[in-house]
């Protein structure tokens, strides 16, 4: 709010450079220069000569957009592709329509059990993906899953939820266990956030419950769900620790299941880091389409306190 | 007395909800609380939820397992996970401050830079990062999991908003009159503000590095730096044709979780996430 802070003699040049230095210099090693890096290496290729062998028979050599146009039409890829997007579309809702009833439930006047409830919705961001991924895959396990054992008793058949057709459900569900909590968090602690006498008028005018939730709470909500939204999209489209965990336990799960575990497999097991980085790029500029509009939006609200 | 039912009926209708979603969530940890007691033979054959008498044994096992392996998976989680989220902290709360508080020359195009890293998606980065650092000759040790992880431009968007929101310019403008350093004024007066912030943004950090599979994966061939995400991974896939490993895979996996719940619900109150959505409530 105070305009008049600087008198124009005493502006310091040098201190934010410095202050900002150390994470200038690492942002610049360890992202900006990867990312151009992989940008080059996605125009390469190796050429082999005569037999491949010999000191020289593997050049590198400029390839234009040739790896670009292999991975644009390579069939695993795309069916890769579809796969996440199918998995985003079935997760991103479910998740964020979760979160978004238990943190409008948790804000009910009337709830009860809500420490309970609430640490107890969020205690699954504290286990990583990996370590939830083995426990549900124990769990979906026929031998161990408590659902086989009732069905099994009942003499009903026993369906099996690592297989092929159910094992993308078996995936989105530990996803949307992993992440509905910290959402739910994030959403509800936006809701405390807005002052309690705007509901007390509804009231006294007359309003439900439900009323205040759909007309009041989730308007007010808006630049909280577009953020959630952003960092769900983000982390969904980069899928890879949940499937690739689940491998071991299920033979449905190809080792090009998600587009980010195919460039793992072209990088490090078909040792072809030129098509991996191509496939990259192209996975990261489909991501920053996708999310950087939101981003932008929600960055604009957020600072425009500050510009005084 | 038809007031209180009234009330009562009302609050189980959105109890209810709350209660089943906990359930849920608290499904698996209940079932590797119970499965970690079971012996390596009756861990396929006894009913789900019903315990065995094995968890010492398994304990005493995973602990012998390759002279401790797993204890020391244990401490290069906490080393990654801890001094990661430190230094990212100390770096993200220098150049928050330095964003929120002063203006110059490429002040806007910095910030954006730095938040567009928010957007790129991790693998596009550890493939070249392995590349780069394997030419330098860095890959497969632990400092090619503890740099990538101090750079948080996640970090440095929540320490910008927060210095902005908890650092008065007026204190800055005072600290500078009694003839304090740009440093100084930082170190003694601007940080001790920012704490608050700056341990959300630790803890952050803390999480997103512990939680971390594909750099560790990617960097390290040596499994005695792995952290416990990779290690348990690979235990997991040896398991595949040893299933008496499946035992200790599922008896680290419980171990493993306790300290992060414990940090978890001791530092309850630092989880304000409220700053995701930029908003800043004291």
């Amino acid at each position: 709010m105070t305009k008049a802070r600087r008198r124009g003699t005493h502006k310091p040049r040098i201190a934010p450079y410095a202050f900002l230095a150390p994470a200038i210099v690492l942002f610049t090693l360890l992202v900006l220069v990867p990312i151009g890096y992989a940008a080059y290496l996605s125009l390469r290729k190796v050429k082999v000569s005569g037999l491949g062998l010999g000191r020289n028979a593997r050049t590198e050599i400029f390839a234009g957009l040739e790896n670009y146009r292999e991975a644009l039409t390579d069939g695993d890829l795309w069916s890769g592709a579809l796969r996440v997007l199918g998995y985003g579309l079935v997760l991103i809702p479910t998740m964020l329509g979760l979160a978004l009833l238990f943190a409008l439930l948790l804000d009910h006047p009337k709830t009860r059990m809500r420490r309970f409830t609430r640490i107890s919705i969020f205690l699954p961001y504290a286990v990583p993906a990996v370590i939830a991924s083995l426990l549900w895959g124990f769990l979906y396990l026929p031998a161990v899953s408590p659902l086989n054992r009732i069905l099994a008793e009942l003499g009903l058949p026993e369906p099996n939820v690592l297989d092929t057709g159910s094992v993308f459900y078996a995936v989105a569900n530990i996803g949307l266990w992993g992440g509905v909590g910290f959402n739910m968090v994030v959403l509800f602690t936006a809701l405390r956030a807005i002052p309690p006498e705007l509901y007390e008028q509804a009231r006294i005018d007359g309003c439900s419950e439900w009323q205040i939730a759909t007309r009041i709470k989730i308007p007010l909500l808006f630049p909280a769900l577009i953020m959630t939204t952003v960092f769900t999209m983000i982390a969904t489209l980069q899928v890879f620790s949940e499937p690739v965990t689940l491998r071991p336990l299920s033979n449905s799960i190809s080792s090009s299941w998600t587009p980010l575990m195919k460039v793992y497999q072209d990088a490090f097991a078909r040792n072809d880091i030129y098509s991996a980085a191509a496939t990259s790029v192209v996975i990261a500029f489909l991501t920053l389409v996708l999310s950087f509009g939101f981003l932008r939006l929600v960055a604009a609200r957020a600072f425009a306190q500050e510009r005084s | 007395m038809t007031t209180t039912r009234k009330h009562s009926r009302g609050s189980w209708a959105v109890t209810v909800p709350l209660v089943l979603g906990a359930l849920y969530c608290l499904l698996p940890v209940a079932w590797v609380l119970v499965a970690a007691s079971k012996s390596g033979s009756t861990l396929f054959t006894s009913f789900t939820f019903a315990p065995g008498d094995a968890l010492a044994d398994n304990v005493a096992e995973l602990s012998a397992y390759r002279d401790g392996l797993y204890w020391r998976w244990m401490a290069n989680t906490a080393l990654y996970a801890g001094g990661g989220a430190l230094l990212s902290a100390l770096l993200s709360g220098m150049a928050g401050y330095a964003l929120a508080k002063y203006r110059f020359a490429g002040r806007a195009v910095i910030f954006n830079v730095l938040l567009g890293g928010v957007l790129v998606p991790a693998v596009v980065l550890a493939i070249p990062q392995y590349l780069l650092l394997s030419k330098v000759g860095l890959t497969d040790t632990y400092w090619s999991v503890l740099l990538p992880s101090i750079v948080s431009p996640y970090g440095i968007y929540l320490s910008r908003i927060y210095a902005a929101a908890a650092v008065p310019d007026e204190v800055v403008e005072a600290a500078r009159t009694d003839g304090a350093g740009e440093f100084r004024t930082f170190r003694s007066v601007a940080m001790p503000m920012m704490v608050p912030g700056l341990i959300t943004v630790f803890l952050f950090q803390f999480v997103a590095i512990w939680n971390n599979f594909l750099l560790p994966f990617i960097m390290l061939a040596d499994d005695g730096r792995f952290p416990m995400t990779v290690g348990l991974y690979t235990l997991l896939n040896q398991g595949a044709t040893a299933p008496a490993l499946y035992s200790l895979v599922i008896t680290g996996s419980l171990l493993s979780i306790v300290p992060l719940v414990a940090l978890f619900l001791s530092l309850q109150r630092y989880w304000r996430i409220d700053l995701l959505s930029g908003s800043v409530k004291s």
